[in-house]
């Protein structure tokens, strides 16, 4: 209890650090275009445009306003994929500052996590305008979207942790680990509905991917306008604690080998 | 004399490397070398039994030819390097000067740099607000402050580097070759400044390989010899020695 306590004393002593390296993030990412920040939001906008486009004249699925549940899965979805990228080289691409001024490593794993969660609140300005557009119900459930959002930081973060560390030994976990994310993103139901999958691979979704959970806690809070059952919140919370644990152990462990291999 | 003197303790430290002949880095080769049973890893020791034992005030250089492990004594004070044997004891602040401009982003303007690299050094955002404009003094930068530090020549880095650490105040000053991108007036500026501090009681560690500049500032000499300690103690003598090796 004493360390956790002085843990989080560490990390509040770092806190302008933090701040400074997310709004680094934030600002080099759209500095000289045109449009600037608005980036952030038309993006997500446009990618939804176009999924939008091809799933209702290609491919046809039974699913009440397809927009709207499409950017709430695109969005989560690409958080996801986006931090845990990010983070990959986050201790590697620092390797310069790291090997002169001491800093505690996990904070460049944690920055690159909290600014794409900064980039997520900008989409979820896109997300308003696609609600609002197609007439989306608010009700006060909408109201407990943070819950999610802390779910998935957590799980991201955890994630992140251990892809982060693990990058530093072998450099070619990138290029698996894109092909696990394609892999990820097909069996997420983003744009198609969970029921269009056999009985089967949904039982394995459900009990593997945590991101279905996620997404679809965001869904039924906004579509449905109603409470998740218990069941998802706790097996969410759980995973992405579990994942945290493991991101922050497996990272602490090895980190003070980190300046031999950078 | 009791330990609880010194600011800076280093008792037997010993730093070793894995110099693997071929740097495995990847998966695919980690796999393949630990079926060949290849994965061998060759020791080498950038420091051996290294002491050094510095009290608060004290100024101290370590000299050597490239490869003697200066660096690397630095990094292990500083904390990024962990020994592989024997203790490192540091009591108080640090800014650490390992090569100027380290944690400058180039897209970044000066302005932006300045509050990036004072967040690294651990300052706060308050402290920084208020010793921006001294800072953009000394470093006489006023006109380049939104250009992106990129288009700076490393000399302009290096003095907008210089300023940053040194404001701080810390207790421990390390400096590694800084000195050397500056222009003369601005290394007179430089040197000014590490003598005020350490009038102020500034605990200064420095690597040079300017004689000339360790004896105008420094009271101890650490000289390292291919990882081992071949002398330490008061400046004069060591210089000399040194210079006759």
């Amino acid at each position: 209890m004493e360390m956790l306590r002085k843990r989080f004393r560490g990390l509040y002593d770092f806190r302008f650090l933090i701040r400074q390296l997310v709004s680094k993030d934030i600002k080099l990412k759209y500095r000289r275009s045109f449009l600037g920040y608005l980036w952030s939001v038309l993006n997500p906008l446009l990618v939804m445009l176009v999924l939008v486009i091809v799933f209702s004249s290609m491919f046809r699925f039974d699913i009440e306003n397809y927009p709207a549940y499409l950017i709430i899965g695109q969005t989560l979805f690409s958080y996801m994929t986006e931090s845990t990228n990010q983070s990959l080289t986050s201790i590697t691409g620092n390797a310069s500052l790291l090997k002169k001024v001491y800093v505690p490593k996990y904070i460049f794993t944690l920055s690159k996590v909290t600014s794409s969660l900064v980039n997520v609140l900008f989409s979820l300005g896109a997300m308003l305008i696609v609600f609002i557009v197609t007439k989306v119900h608010f009700s006060f459930y909408m109201l407990l979207i943070p819950i999610v959002l802390i779910e998935l930081y957590m799980f991201c973060l955890g994630l992140s942790l251990f892809l982060a560390q693990l990058s530093v030994f072998f450099r070619d976990i990138q290029y698996i680990y894109a092909v696990i994310t394609t892999a990820w993103m097909y069996l997420t139901p983003l744009f198609y509905p969970m029921e269009s999958l056999p009985e089967k691979v949904q039982q394995g979704v459900r009990i593997c991917n945590p991101m279905y959970h996620y997404i679809d806690q965001f869904r039924t809070l906004v579509l449905e306008a109603c409470m998740p059952p218990a069941s998802t919140w706790g097996y969410g919370f759980g995973v992405a604690f579990v994942i945290l644990v493991i991101g922050t152990w497996t990272f602490r462990r090895s980190q003070d080998r980190f300046i031999l291999y950078i | 004399m009791d330990n609880e003197s010194y600011i800076i303790d280093v008792s037997d430290a010993t730093v070793r490397f894995n110099m693997a002949s071929e740097k495995v880095d990847n998966l695919k080769e980690y796999v393949i070398k630990l079926i060949k049973r290849e994965l061998m890893f060759q020791e080498f020791l950038a420091l051996k039994d290294v002491d050094l034992k510095i009290k608060k005030g004290e100024a101290w250089a370590l000299i050597g030819t490239n490869g003697a492990g200066k660096s690397t004594l630095l990094k292990l004070i500083c904390g990024i390097l962990k020994p592989y044997k024997g203790t490192v004891k540091v009591h108080g602040t640090m800014s650490p000067l390992i090569e100027l401009g380290a944690g400058f982003d180039g897209e970044l303007t000066a302005r932006e740099n300045i509050f990036l690299n004072g967040a690294l050094l651990g300052n706060s955002e308050q402290y920084m607000k208020e010793h921006f404009a001294e800072i953009v003094d000394f470093a006489e930068l006023w006109d380049f402050l939104d250009m992106p530090i990129k288009n700076y020549s490393s000399g302009m880095s290096a003095r907008l580097g210089f300023a940053v650490a040194t404001m701080t105040k810390p207790d421990i000053l390390i400096c590694d070759e800084v000195l050397a991108v500056g222009d003369y007036k601005f290394q007179k500026k430089c040197e000014a400044r590490m003598k005020d501090m350490l009038s102020q009681g500034t605990t200064l560690l420095y690597v040079s390989h300017s004689m000339e500049t360790v004896r105008k500032l420094c009271d101890h000499v650490l000289w390292l010899n291919k990882g081992e300690v071949k002398m330490s103690g008061e400046a004069g003598p060591i210089c000399d020695a040194y210079m006759n090796f």
